[in-house]
């Protein structure tokens, strides 16, 4: 059994392996390794087109795992007020907005953002009279959005998970020695949960950074950095997306490194 | 005293207002027009006209390529990835050594959260012209096709969905109460019944767990089909990708939509029932 779970690791990161290696690779061919070089980070990073979808991505990335984890967080501490029934209805949609493949999620948001913005369009035109009216339309914002659902979900779900097992006597001590409800979130509640909010940070951060299928439906005129590598990639398999891919995969793993470091601190001791 | 309540609702509100309105606006909205679109007509240019007809739904069968390579190709996937995780899960939660567990283990989460699109892409590097079948060529078999085959996509959907397989039945296996396989051994149980009666059993929910999430993610499935099918093996992904981003039938997408949602809600309510049956069976086994 050993050998079979060896044998699986190996499977799951040498492919990954071989790419990193191949970034490095001197030569322009996959079937052998000629010499070490770093030129196809420097191509990939003089292409002006790769990194303004690199900027893109940042700061979509950056914009709704902010977001998530401030409304997620509000989420989680909202639902450990309220009723059975209540928690079960966001508990569902909660659970749809993880579950739902992002195929549809995509198609989703995009059919129900065109109508609106059919709808809310020439209301803004008439508004503004005069010449420029502003235009809503596909772009950063519904791509933020759109990742912000799921992230945001997710963060409910971690912070939740985290508030579960809460100590509630420290809580009520607290609440004992007459400190006031803000005081006891502020000193209590607040530092336990801290690091599940970081991680579903991290986590929201990685996710949008990664997401190809939910921003390829609601990115309209807008490119990230996966749209733009899955075109390339259509378009052939070349050293330069192994730089991209490498720096990608890179960023990913030390962000869920961290965000498991995170989620292992502090572990309330029960 | 009602001040305070009051207080205590506000407070409540405001901390679930931002979320209330991002479900309500991007999650449950948005269904509602797939919905409305999936009764409706295509427009002369594309896009949508209202009506109220079923012809969309009536239409499906004209996308039965499509459903029946996710039908099949979904359901063999998820087995296929059950297989190969079940012995990883059961080695890291009963097996491995107490220090490496947790490095074990973070080694299965990682890949999860790294880009699906740069993974796929990894095995389009290793299964295509230069890699596998360049060194399969120096060693005489000439001409082996690996990538754009029913197989490829296979193996891409085992690497890309082993992870959120592993986790759930690991979980399941850790929490399994250690005494009951001595008990079993004690009573003179081999360890084939041992693992058929007690262990397999007690973590069913757990794979049931692993099995759903992984079916549903692939019903929806569109990177790996495309990257190592090549075009040649669609799937639903596919189809909505073309009807929404290409030929603009936006009806006769919302319709496949909806009916992928409705498949994905029986898988749940299937794999549900099968979990509770079994550990109901497992309360009065245990008496």
């Amino acid at each position: 059994m050993r050998a079979f779970v060896v044998a699986v690791f190996a499977f799951l990161y040498l492919p990954i392996a071989l790419v990193v290696l191949f970034s490095f690779n001197a030569g322009r061919h996959a079937s052998e390794f000629t010499g070490f070089s770093v030129q196809w980070y420097g191509k990939a990073l003089s292409n002006p087109f790769l990194v303004e979808a690199l900027k893109n991505s940042l700061f979509i990335a950056t914009t709704s795992a902010l977001l998530a984890a401030l409304c997620g967080t509000a989420a989680a501490l909202g639902l450990a007020r309220v009723g059975v029934r209540t928690r079960a209805v966001f508990d569902v949609l909660l659970g749809a907005a993880i579950v739902v493949p992002g195929v549809v999620i995509g198609i989703s948001t995009l059919v129900a953002l065109v109508q609106l913005f059919a709808a809310v369009n020439p209301f803004l035109a008439s508004l503004w009279p005069n010449n420029q009216p502003p235009r809503l339309t596909l772009g950063y914002g519904s791509i933020i959005a759109a990742h912000g659902l799921f992230s945001m979900a997710l963060v409910a779900m971690i912070v939740g998970t985290r508030l579960g097992s809460l100590d509630r006597n420290l809580v009520e001590a607290s609440s004992d020695l007459y400190a006031t409800p803000l005081t006891t979130f502020r000193s209590i509640v607040l530092p336990q949960i801290m690091p599940a909010v970081i991680a579903g940070f991290l986590l929201a951060f990685t996710f949008s950074f990664d997401d190809f299928i939910v921003a390829f439906f609601v990115a309209g005129a807008q490119t990230t950095l996966p749209i733009y590598v899955f075109a390339s990639i259509r378009r052939g398999v070349t050293p330069e997306i192994n730089a991209i891919a490498t720096i990608v995969l890179v960023a990913s793993v030390l962000l869920v490194v961290l965000a498991q470091w995170q989620l292992r601190q502090r572990k309330p001791s029960s | 005293m009602r001040s305070n309540v009051l207080r205590h609702n506000l407070l409540t509100a405001l901390l679930l207002g931002p979320a209330t309105a991002w479900l309500v606006v991007f999650l449950v909205l948005p269904f509602v027009a797939i919905g409305v679109f999936s009764v409706g007509e295509r427009a002369p240019e594309g896009g949508y006209q209202a009506a109220f007809t079923l012809a969309q739904y009536a239409n499906l069968p004209a996308r039965a390529t499509a459903f029946w390579n996710t039908m099949v190709l979904a359901p063999a996937g998820a087995l296929a990835c059950l297989f190969v995780a079940y012995p990883v899960a059961y080695y890291l939660a009963l097996r491995a050594p107490e220090r490496w567990r947790l490095i074990l283990l973070a080694l299965v989460v990682i890949p999860f959260w790294t880009s699906l699109l740069m993974r796929t892409y990894a095995w389009m590097y290793v299964l295509g012209g230069r890699g596998i079948p360049a060194l399969l060529a120096t060693i005489g078999f000439e001409d082996v096709r690996l990538i754009n085959t029913p197989g490829a996509v296979l193996l891409g959907i085992v690497y890309g969905y082993l992870p959120l397989m592993i986790l759930p039945i690991y979980v399941s296996l850790e929490r399994l109460d250690r005494r009951l396989l001595e008990a079993s051994a004690d009573l003179g149980a081999t360890p084939i019944s041992t693992f058929l009666g007690v262990t397999l059993r007690l973590s069913l929910p757990g794979v049931m767990t692993g099995f759903s999430l992984v079916m549903i993610l692939l019903l929806g499935e569109y990177l790996i089909p495309t990257l190592l099918g090549g075009g040649k093996v669609f799937f639903i992904g596919n189809a909505l990708v073309d009807l929404f981003l290409q030929s603009r039938n936006w009806p006769f997408g919302s319709a496949i939509a909806i009916t992928l949602v409705l498949v994905s809600v029986v898988v749940l309510i299937v794999a549900n029932r099968i979990s509770t049956r079994l550990s109901g069976a497992r309360r009065v086994d245990l008496i």
